[in-house]
């Protein structure tokens, strides 16, 4: 019951309207608060909109190619490196595939890589912050320790080190890369749950249930872990365009997930200059990959404006 | 607490056991017996920790500096500096250097581990195959068969002798020959960046941050929104496609001249620009609502007075605990950049000599990242310390 009694810290909003009794009479909760701010925010419902149809183009397009026969991998060297035209409207690449089925289906993992990195950071710093910051102590100390220690290697280090163990004609496809990239997200979320929760853990709705007789795990998850969600949720939405970015970074570096934005916009941009300039190999994934970051970005700010009323603009 | 320490102990020992049976016995038992050691830390007496943190910065300050000015000088000068340090420094600091010390050896044997592990061989495209010749070219390269052995190894050659050892691929060159020169390549091309990235970061969101959802916010965040959202090599490639190729200002790529300095450091600067400005704006957002600074217009302040004097010390506080991560972020951001405009640089070392499997280089660059960023880590320490008078306390 006491899971939407929003606990009155300055984090949560003032007003006493949004302190929900009961179930039936939630009609003002943290939620439809947060909803109603949301679709006021003019950049995050374009950022929505815009993100949702990038799903689906990149989903649904290379259907409707295939049902026309063109694939991302199908080669065609009487056609290479041919510049946008009615049948191909991205374009051709050197060896004569079709740029469309390429750059869709390139962001299909950019995406995957994006969202699955991020939740397996998620699951890891949730756990691993929760524990740390709900039991204190010197377990605490010692967890934050080990989170400091990592914090010490700079993340493209690790994530380099991490991909030459895997070499890329290996049959695990974009798994190393998941793992890679959500081992190194974790510790920022392993953090910020950690600090949520030793401000909430000593709050009276905590001790209420203590005194009830509930056990720790049951407080934690019933009681402290949903109002961290929306944490969470705004971190997350911001990891996952840090994690396509830095999928794309690997891929300049010969080191990425296989066909992905990244790949298309580094491999653009060696056919971009004086010499030979094709430029739609470079332009055209790299306004996908733009459009899907702006979209998140402002996703993820539209929600900690609507979600976090102290950092809301006035 | 019972049932959380049996799930973490538990979750720890599988680790444990996965890392022996993973890379070997040996190494898991070292990782343990360091991170006990680290954390054991927790539980030291100040006066141990003070005993413990002196004599770890004169074996740091002994290592670094024999390789520089000789085994004599280094020796007297760590003594001397450490037993200042004892003498001297607040138990806080010997915490963090007693942290700091430790985790950097652990970090690079965790580099170890990583390297020995990935699949391929310094030697795999030799041309000679038999056994023997291989273990020879082992034997004079020093590249022994365990990562412990070879750990132990290096750590030996970097504490008696000095040196880094032999680097496999460039053939006769030791890895402080290859790394020294690069070194301030790095370093030169780092500071600029981050000394653009705050500057160009500061203005932009102290502006968006003093007038919130005006023109001059919109633009600045605007801004700062393109440089998180674009990969950073493509607004690189781009300026360089402007500025060098068709207006000819600036040499296209390459090293020698300041002008070859300014893209890249540009470009390795914006994502931390943006995400600076980011924080500032909210920094100044939330400084501009407090009560000292209705306080200080009220005695009469101008407002370039205000925001000077008051309000962007507030802005600049959470900028300042950025600026460590941002500093490892951008000398290891300058993988892509050293390769995308051919500097010849770390990152590009490190890069090539990680997929070459060269693993001296590898770990001489490692120790020289950790070095760097733990240093810079503490620099930040202090400023923060310097600034906000409630840290200094805790200091």
């Amino acid at each position: 019951m006491t899971d939407h009694l929003t606990p009155p810290d300055e984090n949560s909003a003032p007003d006493p309207s949004s302190i929900a009794v009961s179930a039936p009479l939630r009609g003002n909760s943290l939620w439809s608060d947060a909803w109603r701010r949301l679709k006021k925010n003019r950049f995050a419902v374009a950022g929505g909109i815009m993100l949702v149809l990038v799903i689906v183009i990149c989903w649904v397009g290379p259907l409707i190619l295939a049902a026309q026969d063109i694939n991302a991998e199908d080669t065609n060297p009487a056609l290479a490196n041919r510049p946008p035209s009615g049948a191909h409207w991205f374009g051709t690449d050197e060896l004569g595939r079709s740029y469309l089925a390429r750059v869709l289906v390139g962001g299909q993992m950019s995406l995957l890589i994006g969202l699955v990195a991020t939740i397996t950071s998620i699951v890891i710093g949730v756990f691993y912050g929760a524990i740390s910051g709900y039991y204190g102590g010197k377990l605490d100390e010692v967890m934050m320790r080990a989170v400091d220690f990592f914090y010490g290697i700079p993340y493209m280090f690790l994530v380099i080190l991490i991909m030459l163990m895997f070499p890329p004609d290996s049959d695990a496809g974009p798994l190393p890369i998941f793992f890679a990239l959500g081992v190194v997200q974790w510790l920022t979320v392993a953090r910020i749950v950690r600090g949520q929760v030793l401000t909430l853990r000593g709050q009276e709705f905590v001790e209420a249930a203590r005194v009830l007789g509930a056990s720790d795990m049951r407080i934690i998850v019933r009681h402290i872990l949903p109002n961290i969600i929306s944490v969470v949720v705004i971190y997350a939405t911001l990891t996952v365009p840090a994690v396509i970015l830095l999928e794309s970074f690997l891929s300049f570096l010969g080191l990425g997930a296989g066909l992905t934005w990244g790949l298309l916009v580094s491999e653009g941009l060696s056919v971009v200059n004086p010499v030979e300039s094709y430029w739609w190999r470079l332009l055209f994934p790299s306004i996908f990959l733009a459009l899907t970051l702006f979209s998140l970005n402002f996703m993820g700010d539209g929600l900690r404006d609507a979600l976090d009323p102290k950092t809301r603009k006035e | 607490m019972r049932g959380a320490l049996i799930i973490v102990g538990t979750i720890a020992a599988l680790l444990i056991l996965g890392v022996g049976l993973w890379a070997g016995w040996g190494e898991a038992a070292v990782l343990l017996v360091g991170g006990i050691f680290i954390a054991s830390m927790l539980w030291y007496p100040p006066a141990l920790m003070r005993a413990v943190g002196s004599l770890l910065l004169a074996v740091f300050l002994y290592v670094f500096l024999q390789t520089v000015a000789g085994p004599a000088v280094g020796a007297v000068v760590a003594i001397g500096v450490a037993a200042l340090a004892w003498w001297l420094l607040p138990g806080r600091v010997h915490r963090r250097i007693g942290f700091m010390v430790p985790s950097m050896v652990l970090l690079v044997f965790v580099t170890t581990i990583l390297m020995y592990k990935a699949p391929g061989s310094p030697f795999a495209a030799e041309k000679q195959t038999t056994q023997q010749a291989l273990e020879a070219q082992a034997k004079k390269f020093k590249v022994e068969k365990t990562p412990l052995a070879f750990f132990s190894t290096y750590m030996q050659g970097l504490m008696f002798e000095g040196t880094m050892g032999l680097s496999v691929k460039v053939q006769g060159r030791t890895v402080e020959q290859l790394l020294l020169p690069a070194l301030p390549v790095s370093m030169s091309l780092g500071l600029l960046a981050l000394v653009i990235a705050t500057a160009l970061g500061l203005f932009l969101g102290v502006r968006a941050g003093l007038r919130p959802n005006s023109a001059a916010d919109y633009s600045s965040m605007g801004l700062a929104m393109i440089g998180i959202s674009l990969p950073n090599f493509v607004i690189g490639a781009v300026l360089l496609i402007l500025f060098s190729y068709w207006l000819k200002w600036l040499p296209v790529a390459g090293w020698g001249s300041y002008g070859h300095l300014i893209l890249p450091s540009i470009t390795l600067a914006l994502p931390y620009a943006a995400y600076i400005a980011r924080l500032s704006r909210n920094g100044t957002i939330e400084v501009m609502q407090q009560d000292y600074i209705r306080t200080a217009r009220a005695k009469g302040l101008s407002e370039r007075a205000v925001v000077l004097k008051h309000a962007l010390k507030g802005a600049v506080l959470p900028v300042v605990s950025f600026l460590g991560p941002a500093a490892a972020g951008i000398f290891t951001g300058s993988f892509v950049v050293e390769t995308l405009f051919a500097v010849p640089g770390m990152g590009q070392w490190f890069v090539k000599s990680a997929l070459a499997r060269d693993y001296s280089v590898v770990l001489g660059t490692a120790i020289i990242y950790f070095t760097i960023i733990t240093l810079f880590n503490l620099l930040v320490d202090f400023a923060y310390a310097w600034i906000d008078p409630r840290v200094r306390e805790e200091l």
